[in-house]
């Protein structure tokens, strides 16, 4: 049964790692080819990331789009998360619920509201824009994280330091905000790699101006292969690996993504 | 009242911009769906109900149709695999679970766009899965595979699994160990145990999730144009073909805020059937 068990997770496994394995297989492809197994062997596709200006600027439009739009997702994440956990008012629990609506919804809706929305304010096409409505369609993962941090804080610790004088400013400080610091972080990674890898809202809004990797990829596509797009997407996958698989390491995975701590 | 004076200072920014980026976009977006179309591409304010009525046409009848039986199969087989597959990922001890974690959350981070990109590989004719078959002489040449509605069902699955795994995980890793136990005690093989006990008691859940993986699942974008042919776009396809290579926005409006209402309404009845079970078990 162990076994059983065993060879049907082995399995999903496989297939969840196929096309990823093919992807980085044709990415090594000496010429410019879709063949797997590749022929010969060459890391060019690689540099050609970096060599040709068009990918290039690609990357760091996406680049600086993520970082911003992150940090942009976790400054609304943190007042609201914190607000819900030191006051519960309903404003706050409002608040939580809208900023958790648009992530669950198709981005199809959100990508057109903002479509019309920055239109008529006559930003349509900027990188402001991207960023905001990037920013915005992410809050529910910071929310969500930042959330869990303050709900793991043992009360006896706030209530030490208000015992001992401190005001709530104080409080939030010295002792709230370096507990939930580590939340605070996953939630930015989160949303970070999200926005890395957000095709429609990005196209949606700013599709023929700010051209990011998956709007590069896409498009190229269209006009046929090239094994750059192989090797952005191997890229991509060793990103979201990384960004991860620091979160594992560093953080507790399975509290963030909901099963009960340890000691609860 | 000092307190509300400060939880109202610290909710002014987060509330100004939700309302400033997230209301005012919606509320736009909900005007436009009344206004009536001019010929010249733009629109004028009005209070006309045609947009929505566009949708009862046949054509977006039969699109509607496809991409809400297309969700209902990916749910179906994404919570069919990913049940099982999460109740085992929940029994491994949890140093172990997380390069599992790792590797699914990777790949639900995926773009759509590589998503779509690396299946229409793995299904092609040069790179792809027929070679191996031809390999194992299960196949006298290569075939390519895609696009069409196998390839789209694959890649939609593919992109909806690790999304269904992280909806179910968390009820799954709070489930009462005893059950199982107890099932066992009494002489049901793990397999009897499985159906008969752990598969019941997380009836809430799996409605639930396949609540969730619905809705996921109506918005893909990318891959009906990867991986499908024209007659295979989604409702989100359309959407913005309308709004962008029609530029028919109030129409792209209305096929919007159905949606909205329908994912919308779907996601809170859902809700409110698990808190109310929560209140009395």
């Amino acid at each position: 049964m162990r076994a059983l068990a065993g060879i049907f997770m082995g399995l999903i496994g496989l297939v969840l790692a196929a096309p990823l394995a093919v992807v980085a297989g044709i990415s090594l492809n000496q010429r410019k080819m879709m063949l797997f197994p590749p022929q010969g062997l060459s890391f060019q596709w690689y540099g050609e990331l970096f060599r040709d200006e068009g990918w290039r600027n690609a990357m760091l439009n996406s680049l600086s789009l993520a970082l911003c739009a992150a940090l942009f997702a976790t400054s609304i994440a943190l007042p609201i998360a914190y607000a819900v956990w030191r006051w519960n008012s309903r404003f706050a629990r409002a608040l939580h619920a809208m900023g958790s609506t648009p992530f669950i919804l198709p981005p199809v809706i959100t990508a057109l509201g903002f479509l019309v929305f920055w239109t008529m304010s006559g930003f349509y096409g900027s990188f402001g824009a991207v960023v905001i409505s990037h920013g915005i369609f992410l809050v529910t993962l910071p929310l969500i994280t930042v959330s869990l941090g303050f709900a793991g804080i043992d009360p006896a610790y706030t209530e030490a330091a208000a015992t001992l004088g401190a005001d709530d400013r104080t409080v939030f400080r010295t002792v709230v905000l370096p507990m939930v610091l580590p939340y605070v972080v996953s939630g930015f990674v989160f949303a970070f790699v999200i926005s890395l890898n957000e095709y429609i809202i990005s196209y949606m809004v700013a599709g023929f101006t700010v051209e990011t990797l998956p709007i590069k990829v896409f498009n190229s596509i269209r006009y046929g292969y090239t094994p750059v797009m192989a090797a952005v997407s191997v890229v991509f996958i060793l990103v979201a690996l990384v960004a991860f698989g620091l979160v594992g390491r560093f953080g507790d995975l399975p509290r963030l993504l909901g099963a009960w701590a340890p000691k609860d | 009242m000092r307190a509300y004076g400060r939880s109202t200072l610290v909710l002014a920014y987060p509330a100004l911009v939700l309302g400033m980026f997230l209301l005012v976009p919606f509320g736009i977006m909900a005007a436009l769906s009344v206004f009536r179309r001019v010929p010249a591409g733009t629109f004028e304010p009005a209070m006309v109900p045609d947009n929505y009525l566009n949708l009862l046409t046949p054509f977006f009848l039969d699109r509607i149709g496809f991409t809400l039986g297309l969700s209902a199969a990916v749910a179906v087989v994404c919570v069919a695999l990913g049940f099982p597959f999460t109740y085992l990922l929940t029994r491994l001890p949890r140093r172990r679970q997380v390069p599992w974690l790792v590797f699914l959350l990777a790949v639900l981070a995926l773009s759509e766009v590589i998503v779509g990109f690396a299946w229409s590989v793995l299904l092609s004719r040069t790179a792809g899965l027929s070679n191996l078959l031809v390999w194992l002489g299960l196949l006298s040449q290569p075939e390519s595979w895609a696009p069409g509605l196998t390839a789209m069902m694959l890649g939609l699955c593919y992109l909806a699994f690790p999304y269904t795994v992280l909806v179910l995980y968390p009820s799954l890793s709070r489930l009462d160990p005893s059950y199982l136990e107890a099932a066992r005690t009494l002489g049901a093989s793990p397999l009897r145990g499985f159906f008969g006990v752990i598969v019941p008691v997380s009836r809430p859940a799996i409605l639930a999730t396949l609540v969730m993986v619905f809705v996921f699942a109506l918005g893909a974008y990318v891959l009906p144009q990867l991986l499908g042919r024209p007659q295979h776009w989604t409702l989100a396809v359309h959407i913005t073909d309308q709004a962008l290579s029609r530029s028919n926005v109030p129409a792209a409006a209305a096929m919007s805020i159905t949606l909205l209402l329908a994912s919308l309404a779907l996601v809170l009845v859902t809700a409110a059937l698990g808190n109310r079970r929560k209140e009395q078990p």
